[in-house]
């Protein structure tokens, strides 16, 4: 059994993580349009014998995605950080208070009143 | 003549009997027996046939490597098979059977096998069942009279009515194995201030000290038992750790309840640990071989060192009179023992030079016979007497034997290290010649292989290297580099052959494999040792080759002209012993197996008298029936009531995801084939997602509640998947975007009211609400707090039809669900509807060609499905260019279709395959995906997939066919959508 020292939770089981797929290479932008950059991208993956970089979810945790150094071939893992590539700013203090999200006029769909007086005149209009 | 229990001595407790059934015979052993020793002291001693030849088998060691006394133990649901008698405790009211004899021990139909033994050697079923012109058919003929003539133990084939348990263990030493050796690393390390657990298969501690028969190994055993407990130890006894994983954890298996003759109620029969150490340390110790000559299998040829463990521990003696073969030192010490305690002796060493043990030996009255070694036994049911010869310097054998009657022949022929955990690691075994055995290569860091497990055989060496070790963890250099050696050194010797003479003789006693079996492999050139064992399947028994392993790699070698150790060893993988599956599933069996999950209406279906089903760990409601109906009557009314009238039906179960934040829309946008940028608050949307390499992902409806909120479903199957889709595009992919994802499938209870008269049923529960088309046409959202009794309840109403119908789906936080579908069904019930369940909903959706789970299976595109022209042409989408790949854009791939029989009397089944009149064979053209009873239409009718779709099939004739059932229906391929094409019910 593989133990896998998630960074936010501590170091569990690898039962509770999900692998995802190989994460050392890059998914081409949404609007690359070219069809063998999606088919290398998506398709043609190392299958290396030693480190490898993986990413996994902990599906059972957190739910991150994490990316994992792991050899394949004695399943030493040498390093899980969140898959996230701004992960080191994120892990800073002084991004806290800068990631929080502008504030905007919302609209939210019309709601009829309450239905505490329940008569028919109520959210007809 | 034969085996006797002792007046005194032992560690039995003499004044508990223990009474046990043997074959049906009721026989006395004492607590602290095992099943062998107790057989033996009975005289008991043939206690089994063997796999292929039916050869009687007695007890041949007394621990794990057992070959011989293998038993069913137990009656009916609780039978075990393969219980070793040399391991298994004696408890009260025991039932032991011996294996693989019919009808009985003593005569056995089965032996004939023997006289056929020229054709049963190794490879007989690849020869007898492979090649042109044998055929599968001639091995189904005859597999039923070999399974039945070949095997060990029958296992069970009732549940298994134990119970078992997974516990989780976290230390800083795990030392496996209780000898001295390991008690003494253990109690050191345990004082060091280290938490250490000490796991030991046998029910007592002590390993060889309990098998010597001294009393000062007996004191040592105490002392440093007594030292570990004081230092705060844990000790693990009937346990075994049965396989050496990644990271160090390490598999124990811990026999709780086997050895008692009334265990606790509901308390488990057996619990695999999983433990996590920082260290192992193995002090597994060394498994005394055999080496092969004629017969070597009759009951009667024992381990030399089990003789001894017999004599001591459980104060039995194996024989009267015996002839001890060695070729080592060590087997003196055994000898002497066993001569002390009454043993008529006679020692052959296959040395020529004499023992310097040999006068000691002589002065314990034993006859030391040097240069000789044992040839064949003679005796059938038996050992009556033993044939030896004479070796000269060079290992050649002479011809001339001579006879030396005996009861009981003790064999040695060198010490095995066990080495099975390091080998689950991929650690390989190296040869070391200085005592003809293979020890653990280089071992990472922390794993610690001690004592004679690596090949230290002296007593005092063993306990400074357990010291050593101790030290080494706590992280001190030692400097002593400790030699492995046998004391006294020893001649290599794994067969006895004589020019002209063919011996039966065994190697692998458990599979019945001979050393003429390993030369034949070698014959027919299989070079690889890995190729040898399986083709003659040596080492594959339930002993995993601990006593022939070494004999059959040193006849290979010797056949192939290599020395000993050259040709490579096999891989040990796990388990060590035998472990029970149910210690494995532990409590993950039955409904246990996953959890079950309920929609929060559960309670509610039960009551109304529905009849449930599985939907992946869901339970769902399958169809509610009246009176007497069966499913069919049911759910066509229920259908047809939803048609015709109104009904509802619980929709929990879909998944739902609250997709939030500024981005909403923009991730929506990019997730969805369709578009989704423009969709207005209070609207919902019907979208599909693809994977990236273009295929369906999922389909479901996305609500938009406000600026930045959405209430997206998925189908009930891909809740899971989708789910970790959108997290994993967000944290990795698009880490621009300000979008937060969260599944709320728990938290919102769902029902749809579907029917002509849904709108009215809704109106009176709702009437706050404007329910006009205009104000509420189709995909309209509502969010309207609604008050219940005492209660205010939030509920998000959309207008979505998956039945074709006018039809609402209604979600509400889950404490209120049952409250809100309760109200809604009595109304329904008043205006003559009914509630639907699973089939119904299947009815109806296939009328109308939507798809679920069993149309979208992972390998469909969006033109298969019928929804290519829904994909967006202006916005990049997941999957956007990989599902222009020419073979996906193919006409004729498999298209979603409708099937009608022609003869609408006729029915069919999902799972058929559609082909061609001319060619009902092989895949066919499409298959079947969907059927139904349509109660709008009035006949079968079927949604599968077809080459090219309904265009191309137009005018033509199908066979629907289904070979398994014996069904071939002709057909007609229509539109998917085969009720209500335009949608007008729906909208109208």
């Amino acid at each position: 059994m593989l133990r896998i020292e998630c960074p936010f939770c501590g170091l569990r089981n690898h039962n509770e993580f999900t692998y995802l797929e190989d994460g050392s290479g890059e998914m081409p932008a949404l609007d690359n349009i070219d069809g063998e950059a999606w088919y290398e991208a998506v398709f043609l993956r190392d299958n290396p014998r030693g480190m490898h970089i993986e990413d996994w979810h902990h599906t059972q945790g957190c739910r991150m995605v994490l990316r994992v150094s792991r050899n394949t071939l004695t399943h030493q893992i040498l390093s899980v950080v969140p898959s996230h590539p701004d992960y080191k700013e994120m892990f800073s203090d002084s991004a806290k208070s800068a990631n929080s999200a502008p504030k905007s006029a919302k609209a939210r769909l019309p709601r009829p009143k309450s239905a505490k007086s329940k008569s028919a005149k109520d959210g007809r209009g | 003549m034969g085996a006797y229990r002792l007046k005194k001595g032992g560690r039995i407790n003499r004044d508990k009997e223990v009474f046990f059934r043997f074959n049906g015979r009721r026989l006395k052993g004492f607590e602290g027996d095992t099943i062998a020793s107790a057989l033996l002291a009975n005289n008991v001693r043939q206690v089994g046939r063997s796999f292929k030849y039916h050869r009687l088998r007695g007890v041949m060691s007394a621990g794990p490597e057992e070959g011989g006394a293998l038993f069913n133990v137990n009656d009916g649901a609780m039978r075990i098979a393969n219980v070793k008698g040399t391991m298994a405790e004696l408890r009260d009211d025991m039932q032991v059977y011996a294996q693989n004899a019919f009808p009985s021990l003593a005569f056995d139909i089965g032996a004939v096998n023997g006289l056929f033994a020229p054709f049963l050697t190794a490879g007989f079923y690849y020869k007898t069942f492979m090649g042109p012109a044998r055929t599968t058919a001639f091995w189904m003929f005859c597999e039923k009279f070999i399974r039945k003539a070949a095997g060990l133990g029958k296992a069970s084939r009732l549940p298994d009515p134990d119970s078992y348990d997974i516990a989780y263990k976290f230390c800083d030493v795990l030392v496996v194995g209780a000898g001295p050796t390991g008690l003494l690393a253990a109690a050191e390390l345990a004082e060091q201030g280290q938490k250490v657990v000490l796991v030991e298969q046998d029910f007592e501690v002590g390993g060889s000290l309990l098998s010597g028969g001294r009393t000062e190994e007996i004191t040592l055993r105490d002392t440093l038992l007594k030292r570990f407990e004081k230092a705060g130890g844990q000790v693990m006894l009937r346990a075994t750790a049965f396989g050496l994983y990644d990271g160090l954890v390490t598999g124990v298996l811990e026999r709780c309840s086997d050895h008692q003759s009334a265990p606790e109620p509901y308390s488990p029969r057996e619990i695999s640990h999983i433990i996590h150490p920082q260290h192992v340390v193995l002090a597994t110790g060394a498994c005394e071989r055999g080496f092969a000559f004629g017969n070597n299998d009759r009951p009667g040829v024992m381990l030399a060192g089990a003789l001894r463990s017999y004599a001591c521990r459980y104060g039995v003696m194996a024989g009267r009179s015996a002839v001890i073969a060695t070729c080592h030192d060590g087997t003196y010490d055994d000898a002497i023992m066993l001569a002390s305690l009454g043993m008529e002796i006679t020692l052959i060493d296959a040395r020529n030079k004499p023992s310097r043990y040999a006068k000691k030996a002589q002065a314990a009255g034993i006859n030391v016979l040097a240069g000789k070694v044992p040839v064949n036994v003679a005796g059938v049911k038996s050992v009556a007497a033993l044939e030896i010869a004479d070796i000269d310097e060079a290992g050649e054998i002479k011809e001339n034997t001579t006879i030396i009657g005996c009861d009981v022949v003790g064999v040695s022929g060198g010490y095995s290290p066990v080495i099975h955990l390091p080998s689950h690691r991929g650690i390989k075994p190296r040869w070391e010649a200085s005592i003809n055995a293979f020890v653990a290569g280089k071992t990472p860091e922390n794993i610690h292989i001690i004592g004679s497990a690596d090949g230290i055989f002296d007593h005092q060496a063993c306990l400074d290297n357990a010291f050593q070790i101790t030290q080494k963890i706590k992280g001190q250099k030692t400097g002593v580099k400790l030699r492995r050696r046998v004391p006294g050194g020893m001649r290599a010797l794994f067969e006895v052959q004589i020019k002209g003479r063919k011996l039966k003789s065994f190697i692998d006693p458990q599979h019945d494999v001979t050393s003429e079996d390993v030369r034949q492999a070698h014959r027919e050139g299989f070079v690889s040792v890995e190729h040898m064992k399986r083709y003659t399947t040596l080492g594959m028994a339930t002993d995993q080759g601990r006593v022939g392993n070494v004999l059959g790699l040193a006849v290979m070698a010797q056949a192939q002209g290599l020395a000993v150790g050259t040709t490579g060893v096999t891989t040990f993988r796990p388990p060590y012993t035998p472990v029970s599956i149910g210690a494995l599933a532990a409590r993950e069996r039955g409904r246990h197996w996953r959890p079950t999950r309920r929609t929060p209406m559960h309670h509610m279906h039960l009551a109304a008298g529905a009849v449930m089903t599985d939907a992946g760990a869901w339970k769902r409601a399958w169809y509610y029936p009246r009176e007497d109906e069966g499913i069919d009557e049911a759910y066509v009314r229920e259908a047809a009531t939803t048609r015709q009238n109104v009904a509802m039906v619980d929709v929990s179960t879909l998944g739902k995801i609250a997709v939030q934040g500024p981005d909403a829309t923009e991730f929506l946008n990019r997730i969805y084939v369709n578009p989704f940028a423009k969709l207005a608050i209070g609207k919902a949307r019907y979208g599909i997602m693809l994977r990236d390499d273009g295929m369906v992902l999922d389909d479901g409806t996305t609500w938009r509640l406000a600026e930045d909120d959405y209430f997206m479903t998925t189908t009930t199957a891909q809740a899971g998947p989708v789910m970790l889709f959108l997290e994993e595009l967000l944290q990795r992919r698009w880490t621009d975007l300000r979008v937060h994802v969260t599944s709320v499938t728990d938290q919102w209870a769902g029902m749809a009211v579907a029917g002509p008269y849904a709108r009215e049923v809704l109106e009176a529960e709702f009437p706050q609400l404007n329910w006009s088309d205009e104000a509420f046409p189709f995909m309209g959202v509502v969010e309207v707090t609604h008050r219940l009794g005492q209660h205010d309840i939030t509920c998000r109403i959309a207008r979505i039809s998956f039945s074709g119908e006018r039809a609402f789906e209604i979600y509400v936080p889950s404490d209120s669900g049952a409250q809100i579908w309760s109200a809604l069904a009595d109304r329904i019930n008043e205006a003559g509807g009914c509630l639907y369940g699973m089939e119904a909903l299947g009815a109806l959706r296939i009328e109308k060609g939507h798809v679920t789970a069993a149309e979208l299976d992972g390998r469909v595109t969006l033109e298969d499905a019928g929804f290519g022209r829904m994909a967006s042409k202006t916005k990049p989408f997941i999957g956007s260019v990989l599902r222009q790949r020419s073979s996906l854009q193919d006409e004729r791939r498999p298209q979603l279709v409708g099937i009608f029989p022609k003869d609408r009397t006729k029915k069919f089944s999902a799972g058929a395959i559609l082909c061609t009149p001319e060619a009902v064979s092989g895949f066919g053209e499409g298959w079947v995906t969907a059927v139904t009873h349509s109660p709008a239409l009035g006949h079968w009718i079927g949604l599968g997939f077809v080459a090219g779709g309904a265009q191309a099939w137009q005018g033509k004739t199908i066979i629907v066919a289904d070979p398994v059932r014996d069904n071939f229906v002709e057909a007609e391929i229509v539109s998917p959508h085969m009720f209500d094409a335009k949608g007008d019910r729906q909208h109208g």
